[in-house]
């Protein structure tokens, strides 16, 4: 549909001088695109394997550890990052359409969707180090490791022993303890969590850079946007980055044991 | 020339000036190629690059092999031992091996194959090399201030616990480069799909560029997976992170898992360049038609997809489920058929050619025997009890060097001398290149087929010291390495010698049919002067081939002899007069 | 000069897996033959200028296509099965009368225990000729690999997790033993001996507690029990199920459902589990008040060794019927050879007390 809406008039565009023709300048843009965001889809694709393996490996300790995220700020960048989506599209559509103030004001508003998410996800992730939920040396779990609620000597016990854990003293490593056990299922969870949402925020951070780019490029009326073809990939872009939220949301968030 | 009908606007048919503006002479400045964005430029950067990591590669080799001579070497310690052939492992697979044909030959000629000025993304294309760079130095850094003793593989949880080597650098060097991979091969696609020159349809495509088309698809998808599951390793050591490590509930099988949907996928990017240019030498030099040309290009596309079924196959051994291992081994059985289909299609193209035996035909049969040995012998450790016996052991290691060596080395040799004319616009000498075609295939089989019977033996790889009983064939295998290495050093000094003494190219030396040899040597820098418009099917050797028969060898031009330095603004007389002498070879 | 081309041949999988290599290599020579045969003879025919018949050339034949994809596909197939008989034996259920081996691999050396006669060594392995042994194997840092190339035997030896492997060594002999996953530095020194030993020599062998140093005359049944009984396992998993916990009679290779819902059968990796981390996979209808013990050799913790004694004394309160087959088999054995008949029948009646 976008190949219709342009018309040349409206949005001279420069020729690279290995194409021939317009239309397979900017076909080669879009194929272009769209095979860079399979190559992203596969890289997120090996961590969401790595999650659903697990997750059936240790289906408590995963449940209970997800329990320890909060669902309602996943939710809040659910939407946020749904409605920068849709502000996206309309600043293509705007770009094509030649209505320059309007795509000003439509990528400014992704832009600040994009900054207000990375603003809740820095809100999660500061409760998240606060409980040293990050892993690594210093993480710990708080809550009793029971799947059920307060059991005898274990629950009492817990509260204290899951420390950090202490290396060395034996000759096993430490981390083979049941209680470190317990405790290193839920670090993994959070590993496979701060790397999937932490690689989702580098994106999103990329993301900002290249719609601040593109909002300054036309503010200053830069040649280089005159066409509406930079706009449309950086929104091919912004959509993939919301698809990943998608998918992240539920799988991390909700879904708790099969 | 008269019967290349593509480009009827373009140069070469009459005079010519060895002085004529291309792609190498416009500028001489270093910015000029530092900043190129001339995929043909690039391409010669690549090489250089490579060329370079192929030399440490192979000193490490020669480490090893010195280490292997003796049963219990002293020579080298048994961390340096580890440290060699994991640099040796690590350089050859992800600096020379993955990005030779593709970033070189290919990005040299893809874009000329299909009638095109550049790839759709120049610069991107630069990017890619320059990660590439930062990969390479990066890594050669880690190894020569420490080295990394994990092997190629990384295994878990040897790389992330265990190992206090320099694993996070390395990694890091590897990951960068996967992305200089991955920005090569999203170009390629692109390029293939909307680049075509005017009736040029899919199955005009000479099979090189479906070569490339198939390899660029597995680079896509595998190359991410890899990126990112070694990215994980990498959080593991720094931020002590818990993926992988069993110590944590982390399992170590899905690491190999995931690092071998890509790893194996990853063979066939070495090795399907190499299919697509033995198709092109077989079909020039026997001056006939690719024998069953759909078949070739869709086992191509076969391997590329069944090849991303196949990985657990490394895994028999493993712990993995006895069920899985058996669906494993049944497809892999599969993926043997298309590759039997292109042997056997090359081997039937030269029935009734006019077969002309030059260096890269000579490279380009050493190939296909070699591949055929390195693939039937893959059958044996596909076999799922055979496997049991021979996995991990220097079989295993015979047989990928069959492969990786035999196969992807002889073929990136074979397109060397097939298209170096075309790159430098300087001819190599010809008898030197078929004495060094002949003592790397001697020195080759010397080295690795005693392999095989060490590994049947059971020889374990990865061993530094080993019982005395198997010190012959390592002595044997160690010998042949050094005339293995003479092999290699003599085109490495004869390709030098030609860059200012050789022979000056004419635009087709070898009387081949393809869009490349319709322009002149070396080509300027935007290719065609005007768009061709292509209106016969690749390999479309017919008139030649009945004119060679008829005593017709005028589309054969002659290589200008080099004389002196002052010699260069002498035009060229047509080509035809020189080619009596060819007859008679 | 030693020019050795095959490993010597020890298990009841040699031959088989021998025979399936000598076919292929056949094979490949044949396939190897045709191919170099067509280049050759094509190329130097058919070479520029000779003066032979190039009438009707072809560029394309789907008879000749199919027929050289549909020939090596059969030849594939046919491999592939035969090639599957024999793994699903080496990594399939072992005989009942195979008696079970321990191997612990840490860097870099080996470590064995022999269930039915207690006797640790180190980076050796005595086995009797023609008796099944199952070998049960786990790592303490990172993955080895268990190669006994005359065995024609591989499997790799996982942390945290049990691998088994089953074999009947067929033949007297002295075989080398390698580690075949690359596990650092000393990697390749990281070797050993398995020796297959006539019925007398081997009960000799047994009879001296096997090399000195490491020899320990108890079975690992024998020293499970103890530490059955050191550990306090017995107070909650005595003869009969109380509040605590179940009873272990019986509970080996049956089927229980966890309290998260799960059913799952009671095997060596279960118990494993269930020692070390008992919340982990807690039986459904059981309070979870064990602790478990963490692998270690301090206070309150379980060597991976002890461990496997325990899971081998827990299995031998298996299924009743299994425990008096072992039996019935260990009284066969004993008049089978009588040197060592005292020293087998009291280990039978141990057995069989418990």
């Amino acid at each position: 549909m976008s190949l219709e809406l342009q018309h040349p008039a409206v949005a001279p565009q420069r020729l690279s001088h290995q194409f021939e023709q317009i239309d397979q300048q900017n076909d080669s843009y879009i194929v272009g695109m769209w095979t860079f965001l399979v190559t992203e889809i596969m890289f997120f694709g090996a961590l969401f394997v790595a999650l659903t393996v697990y997750r059936s490996v240790y289906p408590d300790a995963f449940e209970q550890a997800h329990n320890a995220l909060n669902v309602w700020l996943g939710l809040t960048n659910t939407f946020i990052l749904l409605t920068s989506s849709f502000t996206a599209a309309m600043a293509v559509r705007s770009k094509m359409l030649g209505q320059r103030a309007l795509t000003l004001v439509f990528l400014g508003f992704t832009i600040l969707c994009a900054f207000g998410f990375l603003g809740v996800k820095y809100v999660e992730y500061s409760a998240e180090f606060r409980e040293h939920h990050f892993p690594g040396p210093n993480f710990q779990w708080s809550q009793t490791v029971s799947s059920a609620p307060a059991q005898g000597d274990l629950a009492a016990n817990s509260q204290v022993a899951l420390g950090a854990p202490k290396v060395g003293v034996n000759e096993f490593p430490a981390s083979y303890q049941p209680q470190q056990l317990e405790l290193h299922k839920r670090e993994l969870f959070f590993s496979l969590y701060f790397v999937m949402t932490g690689l989702h925020a580098f994106h999103v951070i990329i993301g900002i850079c290249t719609l601040s780019t593109l909002w300054l490029l036309i503010y200053f009326k830069h040649p280089v946007v005159d066409d509406y073809m930079p706009v449309e990939l950086a929104g091919l872009y912004w959509h993939f980055v919301d698809i990943v939220w998608i998918f992240l949301y539920p799988l991390v968030y909700l879904i708790g044991k099969q | 020339m008269s019967s290349i009908p593509l480009n009827p606007g373009a140069i070469g048919t009459g005079g010519r000036t060895r002085a004529r503006e291309n792609y190498l002479n416009i500028k001489h400045t270093v910015s000029s190629w530092l900043l190129t964005a001339d995929h043909k430029r690039i391409a010669v950067l690549y090489m250089i690059s490579i060329s370079v990591m192929f030399l440490f590669g192979g000193v490490a080799a020669a480490g090893i092999r010195i280490a292997l001579v003796r049963p219990h070497d002293t020579f080298f310690s048994s961390e340096t031992y580890n440290k060699l052939f994991s640099a040796h492992g690590i350089i050859m697979v992800f600096f020379f091996l993955v990005p030779s044909i593709p970033a070189t030959l290919g990005n040299f000629l893809l874009p000329i194959m299909i009638g095109a000025r550049d790839l759709a993304f120049p610069r991107l294309n630069l990017l890619s090399w320059y990660l590439y760079m930062f990969g390479a130095v990066l890594v050669m850094g880690a190894i020569m201030f420490g080295g990394i003793d994990t092997g190629w593989t990384f295994y878990e949880p040897y790389s992330s616990v265990y190992s206090n080597t320099n694993v996070v650098a390395v990694i890091v060097g590897v990951f960068i480069a996967g992305f200089s991979s991955i920005a090569t091969g999203i170009n390629f696609l692109v390029t293939v799909h909307k680049m075509r020159a005017p009736g040029l349809t899919w199955f005009r495509l000479p099979l090189f560029v479906w070569a490339m088309y198939a390899t660029s698809i597995i680079i896509v998808l595998g190359t991410p997976v890899v990126a990112i599951t070694l990215l994980m390793v990498v959080l593991e050591r720094v931020f002590g992170v818990c993926v992988f490590n069993p110590a944590c509930g982390g399992d170590p099988i899905l690491f190999e898992h995931l690092f071998w949907f890509y790893s194996h996928p990853a063979v066939y990017i070495m090795i399907l360049p190499s299919m697509g240019i033995i198709s092109e030498v077989i079909a020039c030099f026997a001056r006939k038609r690719i024998f069953g040309y759909e078949f070739v290009a869709f086992s191509s596309m076969a391997i590329a997809l069944l090849g991303f079924l196949v990985w657990g196959h490394h895994m028999f051994v493993t712990g993995e489920s006895m069920y899985s291992g058996m669906v494993f081994s049944l497809i892999t059985f599969l993926i043997a058929v298309p590759s039997a289909i292109k042997v056997f299609n090359w081997s039937a193209t030269l029935y009734k050619g006019n077969v002309w035996l030059t260096s890269p035909l000579i490279f380009a049969i050493g190939f296909i025997l070699l591949f055929t040995i390195g693939g039937l012998t893959g059958l044996f450790l596909a076999s799922l009890a055979v496997d049991v016996h021979l996995n991990m052991t220097y079989f295993v290691v015979a047989h990928f060097h069959y492969v990786m060596v035999g196969g992807a080395i002889f073929g990136y040799m074979a397109g060397l001398h097939f298209w170096w004319p075309k790159i430098t616009g300087r001819m190599y000498p010809e008898g030197w290149a078929m004495l060094s075609a002949f003592i790397m295939f001697i020195g080759f089989n010397l080295t690795f087929f005693p392999q095989f019977i060490l590994g049947f033996d059971g020889m374990p790889r990865r061993y530094h010291f080993y019982p005395p009983e198997f010190q012959m064939w390592n002595i044997l295998s160690s010998a042949g390495s050094s005339v293995l290495a003479v092999g290699m050093v003599i085109p490495g000094i004869y390709f030098l010698w030609s860059l200012k003494y050789g022979a000056f190219a004419p635009n087709n030396p070898w009387g081949a049919k393809g869009l490349e040899w319709t322009i002149q040597s070396p080509p300027p820098s935007h290719n065609f002067d005007t768009v061709p418009i292509v209106t016969e099917d690749a390999y479309a050797y017919e008139a030649i081939y009945a004119a060679e028969l008829a005593g017709d060898y005028s589309h054969v031009e002659a290589p200008i002899p080099y004389l002196s330095t002052t010699d260069k603004q002498v035009s060229v007389e047509s080509p035809a007069s020189p080619n009596s002498s060819e007859e008679r070879k | 000069m030693n020019f050795p081309i095959m490993p010597q041949t020890a298990s009841n999988y040699a031959v088989s897996i021998d025979d399936i290599y000598f076919t292929l290599v056949t094979l490949t020579v044949i396939f190897t033959g045709i191919v170099t045969l067509m280049l050759l003879v094509f190329s130097v025919r058919y070479r520029r200028g000779s003066r032979v018949s190039r009438k009707n050339p072809s560029t394309g034949n789907l008879y000749m296509e199919l027929t050289w994809s549909i020939i090596p596909m059969l030849l594939g197939l046919w491999i592939y099965g035969w090639s599957a008989i024999p793994y699903s034996r080496i990594y399939g259920d072992p005989p009942a009368n195979a008696s079970e081996i321990f191997l612990i691999g840490k860097r870099w050396m080996w470590h064995f225990q022999h269930a039915n006669s207690g006797i640790r060594e180190n980076n050796e392995l005595h086995l009797e000729v023609g008796k099944p042994v199952k070998v049960t194997m786990i790592s303490q840092d990172v993955i080895h690999g268990f190669y006994v190339p005359a065995l024609r035997l591989k499997r790799d030896c996982l942390p945290g997790r049990y691998n088994t492997v089953w074999f009947r060594p067929n033949k007297v002999g002295k075989y080398y033993l390698f580690c075949s996953e690359y596990c650092g530095t000393n990697h390749s020194e990281m070797t050993g001996y398995v020796y297959v030993m006539s019925p007398q020599d081997y009960a000799q062998w047994k009879a001296n507690g096997g090399s000195e140093h490491l020899a320990k005359t108890e079975t690992t049944v024998e020293i499970g029990h103890d530490l059955f009984e050191k550990y306090g396992c017995v107070q909650c998993h005595g003869d009969q199920d109380n509040v605590h916990g179940p009873t272990m009679n019986g509970i080996y290779g049956s089927t229980v459902r966890l309290a998260n819902g799960q059913t799952l059968t009671v095997d060596d990796n279960f118990l494993r589990t269930a020692i070390i981390n008992p919340q982990a996979q807690r039986i459904a209808g059981w309070p979870g008040v064990m602790s478990g013990f963490p692998v270690g050799s301090g206070d309150g913790q379980i060597s991976e060794e002890n461990l496997l004694d325990l899971i081998s004394y827990i299995k031998s309160l298996g299924n009743v019927q299994q425990v008096d087959t072992a039996a019935a088999q260990k009284v066969t054995a004993k008049s089978a050879t009588v040197r060592t008949s005292s020293h087998n029948a009291s280990q039978a009646t141990k057995g069989q007390s418990r």
